[in-house]
């Protein structure tokens, strides 16, 4: 009994030292595997108030370029406003249907105050969270494309794993050819992100544009992701294709996340035709 | 004795701050960005308590992966500097015990400090750059991230403590 006593006076700071190392190292490798990081994120009370104090002096530097985004997307969103007058049948404009309204996607405006886009697994944080009425594992966009996925929430911030991330998959789909393929990220450049698991009967052509597929619950099909920049086609197989995102991932102000209205319905559903 | 418990809490708050909010963000060449927080550690006292070092340590790196989000990365690396801090000097000074009480890192030839700052800060990005990749295919990213952004840390590093620390 007396030798223990004596051995652990002895290393008591060995001990202490292989003790919190390997606390460390276990937050480390629980943070590798998608949703586990639970305790250390920035979606905290201290992190997240300081990060947004320092963002909304930061805002008014960006004032310019955020409201040339807005205009641009205001543009688009009128042209396509436009598009759909001309289908309107004369009928249909006495009939009202309730059964014609239904809502699939909710969205949500909220604002990145800490983003990062150097390291290997990049994250960004939003300054809304569940109070809101943001939940875990909904999609994160902006008027130009794709940019993550909801990971952890407090009651007023969030954490956002990005596409520029070791942990996201994210199923996409050429514009013109219906092929299913999966996002992911080398860690290279953070303006190339890369798609595997192509079929090698697609068709592709350097400048196509890829977007999201309709296979995901929490992207609603038909986001904007890029264009392909080049690939390498070798054993009648894809090796690897890079796309030029459409977002600038290292400058990125007001977001939206789209919540899935009919998420459980899908999954449950799909859950049944697994467990037969 | 309590000014210097106060002077160290303050620095640990104001390196994690300056860490957090500046150099997370700095981007040099597109990818560089130094961690200029683990200064705190070759600061610490000699004489204090090791317990404490450690302790303090880990709690610094596990603030900045709080901001950064990154787990328990920083955390990891900054506790091994702090435990294998001391027998590095050891080496470097070829000495095996010297008067805790007097020590100042101004007092020792700079050479020796340059050697002992660039030892630990070699170790310290090493560690974080292999939990943050966490695979050994990207074992030559590893190394230029840890060649480049060490530079970079030991220049900050080495004029900030000429700069902000007395030579008595």
């Amino acid at each position: 009994m007396q030798q223990i006593f004596f051995f652990i006076r002895k290393f008591r700071y060995f001990l202490l030292f292989l003790l919190l190392e390997i606390l460390a190292v276990a937050l480390t490798i629980q943070h590798h595997s998608y949703h586990t990081s639970k305790f250390i994120n920035s979606a905290n009370f201290i992190s997240g108030g300081i990060y947004n104090k320092v963002n909304s002096i930061n805002e008014y530097f960006l004032l310019k370029s955020e409201n040339k985004m807005l205009s641009e997307e205001n543009v688009r969103l009128k042209n396509l406003l436009e598009q759909t007058e001309i289908n309107y049948n004369e009928e249909n404009f006495t009939v009202i249907d309730s059964s014609k309204y239904f809502q699939k996607y909710e969205y949500y405006s909220a604002k990145v105050i800490n983003n990062n886009y150097t390291k290997r697994n990049n994250t960004l944080t939003l300054n809304k969270g569940s109070k809101q009425g943001l939940t875990p594992d909904l999609g994160v966009i902006n008027s130009k494309g794709i940019i993550g996925i909801v990971e952890n929430t407090s009651s007023n911030y969030s954490t956002v794993i990005s596409i520029l991330n070791k942990s996201s998959k994210i199923n996409v789909h050429l514009k013109n050819s219906n092929h299913f393929g999966t996002l992911i990220w080398d860690g290279e450049d953070y303006n190339i992100t890369q798609i595997v698991d192509i079929p090698r009967q697609a068709k592709i052509k350097i400048g196509d544009t890829v977007v999201t597929g309709g296979k995901s619950i929490m992207f609603p099909e038909g986001i904007n992701v890029g264009i392909i920049k080049d690939f390498t086609f070798e054993n009648n197989q894809y090796q690897k294709i890079n796309v030029l995102l459409f977002n600038d991932m290292s400058a990125i102000g007001y977001v939206e996340v789209i919540k899935n209205l009919q998420k459980i319905e899908q999954k449950k559903l799909e859950q049944q035709v697994n467990n037969e | 004795m309590n000014s210097s418990i106060g002077l160290n809490s303050i620095r640990f708050i104001g390196l994690v701050l300056l860490q957090v909010l500046v150099f997370n963000h700095i981007n040099l060449f597109g990818y560089i960005n130094p961690f200029i927080y683990i200064v705190w550690v070759f600061l610490f006292p000699f004489r204090k308590n090791k317990a404490l070092l450690l302790i303090g340590s880990f709690l610094l790196g596990l603030s900045v992966d709080f901001f950064s989000d990154s787990g328990g990365v920083n955390a990891a690396a900054t506790l091994f500097i702090a435990f294998v801090r001391l027998p590095i000097l050891k080496t470097i000074l070829r000495k095996s015990d010297f008067d805790y009480l007097l020590f100042n890192l101004r007092l020792i030839p700079f050479s020796k400090t340059f050697l002992y700052i660039t030892t630990l800060t070699l170790i310290h990005h090493f560690i974080v750059f292999n939990l943050e990749y966490f695979s050994f295919n990207a074992f030559l990213s590893v190394f230029y991230n840890t060649i480049f952004t060490s530079i970079f840390t030991i220049i900050l590093s080495v004029l900030g403590i000429l700069l902000f620390t007395k030579k008595k």
